[in-house]
């Protein structure tokens, strides 16, 4: 239904009567026209009163359509409408409880709607629609479009409730029924004002899907109280959770009213709801980003750099980490807030990252700015080259959410290759090393190594070494090439973990051995894609 | 002769792995073991530890206090030795090794011999740590002893 038709007329009436704004009543009579909820306030306002006198010379009438003849007997309880018309200045218009032809109000406060508290006043007024976009402009954000999203307080549910019970016996007396799905709901409606506006003061388009999101919280302190006879009809809707400070969150508050009985609500519910001094106030307008994704290869250099910050007790054991020397640029550059880094696997303290390096995927959070050129995206990763000699980045590009489980499958499936410096309790000689270029295919059983026993639970993985080739150095040492199974734990095949992992090179040479040096050759993972470095 | 605990304990960031040490009357000459049993009573057995669930917080393994039982080694010449805990902390493992191959016990009695392995609790490690004896305090210890038997 687009318009007001002749049936709506008592609704119209008795919501005006009792405090509601002309855009919940054009709500409660389901009226589904985008652009009567667009118009003007003042002009939307004087339209129902004139729907109401059935003024049909007037040329403003356009956007009501009377079905039937003018109904003589139905006139404004207020017989002020002239100072209405009196007052064009854009402000709200009075609808005065008392006859006062005398003056037009200045300034006149506007009586706030029992229904949506303001939300269909005040803040669709261009006033609003300023700060919004001022606290926009402020945060400087890159976006292209915005998605609006606005939080509401939960004793709007139990007025709209009350409203549309009022309506709904109202309408039964006309033999007609209004089922609450029907009215036009306030978020709705809200954005069809909203969304226009904002969108022309951004100069980009609303669009749901869109990765910045704009967002309003609203409260009214003053019918806070509103909701909690819900707590004694419906108890079990309410339950303490942990984190939030009251128990009356909208879903808890909808979900009670769905289940409470008419009677019960109107015992301990105005209907209809009564007129509040004051607007909803806006607490908190807030900016955020979705997330953009950074992928790479990285290469480590230092036998003294730990993947993440290596804090005990609040103390920071180790100087830096990869993800801090990698991530601190990037957050400068994209603005984010924070960071999430993960990798294709990773490697300890102490062991190098050769070759091709190792894939990594960053996620910036709350980014500012986002729009990033290859060129650009190129000068970024030569300015982390440029930053640190332990660890380097090469194919950094932006990827998607969806491009992180490519890494991740690689760290389950994916062989790798290393070097390993390895020393001998006893001599060795050429001869004596020269089968492990032979091995193929050797199964490890390898218990949880007892360094990292502290914070994995104990099972046995099998593991299995590809292929081996050994480089003779001296009669205590020699150098060997592995390549193996993702999850294989290197060390402990060279010293074998008090006997945890067998076999090992221990028992293969029948020496005791141990692991003086370790370097990943490479991580067979075909991501990301290799770029024009 | 009074018992003297002759236990090593070797920890990685608070994991504790039981050995024999050095001056213990099984590793010297002239000893060979017989058996070695993890059943400490009726209704305790070592080897019955469960160390269960992903989360390691779930384990359900047997809490151990300094004096509790690891396990009891009976040698050729009829000796019984028990191998106590000596520290606190829950039992995560004991090596099944030395069941098939007690010689590792004799022979690799640090490393490929060990008896058991145990995680104290995260607020106790640094003192229990700390009430250790160093190689160097150990040597001193044994030599007093013997001066003085």
């Amino acid at each position: 239904m687009s318009s007001l038709t002749e049936k709506d007329r008592p609704i119209v009436q008795l919501l005006l009567n009792t405090g509601t704004c002309p855009r919940c009543i054009l709500r409660f009579c389901c009226v589904g026209s985008q652009t009567l909820y667009r118009r003007p306030y003042k002009d939307l306002m004087k339209d129902l009163k004139d729907f109401l006198k059935n003024n049909q010379e007037k040329e403003d009438m356009v956007c009501f359509d009377i079905v039937d003849p003018p109904c003589k007997r139905i006139r404004l309880e207020d017989t002020e409408e002239g100072s209405d018309d009196l007052n064009h200045n854009g402000a709200l218009q009075q609808i005065p409880p008392v006859n006062d032809e005398n003056t037009a109000p200045e300034n006149s406060a506007v009586k706030v709607c029992n229904v949506c508290l303001g939300i269909l006043q005040e803040f669709c007024e261009v006033d609003f629609v300023k700060k919004v976009c001022q606290k926009v402009n402020s945060a400087d954000y890159q976006f292209t479009s915005f998605v609006f999203s606005v939080s509401l307080p939960p004793q709007l549910s139990v007025r709209e409730c009350a409203a549309w019970l009022l309506v709904k016996q109202e309408m039964g007396k006309l033999g007609l029924s209004l089922a609450k799905d029907d009215i036009v709901q306030l978020k709705e409606a809200y954005k069809w004002i909203i969304h226009p506006q904002l969108s022309e003061e951004l100069d980009v388009p609303a669009d749901g899907k869109s990765l910045f999101e704009v967002s309003v919280v609203f409260a009214h302190p003053e019918t806070e109280e509103e909701c909690h006879f819900l707590a004694t009809a419906c108890p079990d809707c309410f339950k303490p959770a942990k984190n939030k400070q009251s128990v009356f969150t909208r879903m808890a508050v909808i979900k009670a009213l769905e289940k409470i009985k008419e009677e019960d609500f109107l015992k301990h519910f105005p209907c209809p709801p009564s007129s509040p001094k004051n607007l909803c106030v806006a607490l908190e307008i807030q900016c955020n980003n979705g997330a953009v994704f950074v992928a790479g290869r990285y290469n480590k250099y230092s036998r003294n750099l730990p993947q993440t910050p290596w804090i005990i007790d609040g103390e920071r054991k180790l100087e830096s980490s990869v993800e801090e020397l990698i991530s601190e640029h990037l957050i400068a550059e994209f603005k984010a807030d924070s960071f999430n880094f993960s990798s294709s696997g990773r490697e300890d303290v102490d062991v190098r990252t050769l070759g091709n390096g190792r894939p990594f995927a960053i996620e910036l959070v709350n980014p500012r700015r986002i729009h990033f050129t290859a060129e650009e995206m190129k000068g970024l990763q030569q300015t982390i080259n440029n930053s640190s000699d332990k660890i380097q980045v090469r194919d950094l590009q932006l990827v998607t959410r969806s491009a992180i489980g490519r890494m991740k499958e690689g760290e389950e499936e994916k062989t790798k290759t290393y070097s390993a410096l390895i020393w001998t309790d006893k001599a060795i000689q050429k001869e004596d090393i020269a089968f492990l270029d032979d091995v193929k295919e050797l199964k490890l059983d390898q218990k949880t190594p007892l360094r990292v026993l502290h914070r994995r639970p104990l099972a046995v993985r099998c593991r299995i070494i590809h292929t081996m080739k050994a480089e003779y150095i001296d009669e205590h040492h020699f150098r060997l090439h592995l390549k193996t199974q993702a999850g294989t734990y290197i060390k402990e095949f060279v010293h074998g973990d008090f006997g945890r992992t067998k076999p090992n090179i221990g028992s293969l040479l029948n020496r005791t051995a141990d692991i003086l040096e370790l370097d990943v050759e490479s991580v067979d993972v075909d991501w990301p894609p290799t770029l024009d470095n | 002769f009074s018992q003297l605990q002759h236990n090593n304990c070797v920890s990685f960031c608070r994991i504790c792995v039981i050995t024999l040490a050095e001056a213990h009357p099984l590793l010297q000459s002239g000893k060979t073991i017989k058996s070695i049993n993890y059943q400490i009573s009726a209704n305790c057995s070592r080897l019955q530890n469960k160390v269960s669930g992903k989360s390691k917080r779930v384990w359900l393994s047997q809490f151990l206090t300094e004096l509790a039982p690891l396990c009891r080694i009976s040698s050729s010449d009829g000796e019984e030795y028990t191998v106590y805990s000596c520290i606190r902390g829950r039992l995560i493992e004991v090596n099944e090794n030395i069941l098939s191959n007690p010689a590792i016990l004799q022979e690799k009695p640090s490393t490929e011999g060990y008896i058991a392995v145990v995680l104290p609790k995260f607020e106790e490690s640094k003192s229990i740590t700390q009430g250790l004896l160093t190689q160097k305090e150990y040597e001193e210890v044994v030599a007093k002893r013997l001066n003085s038997s």
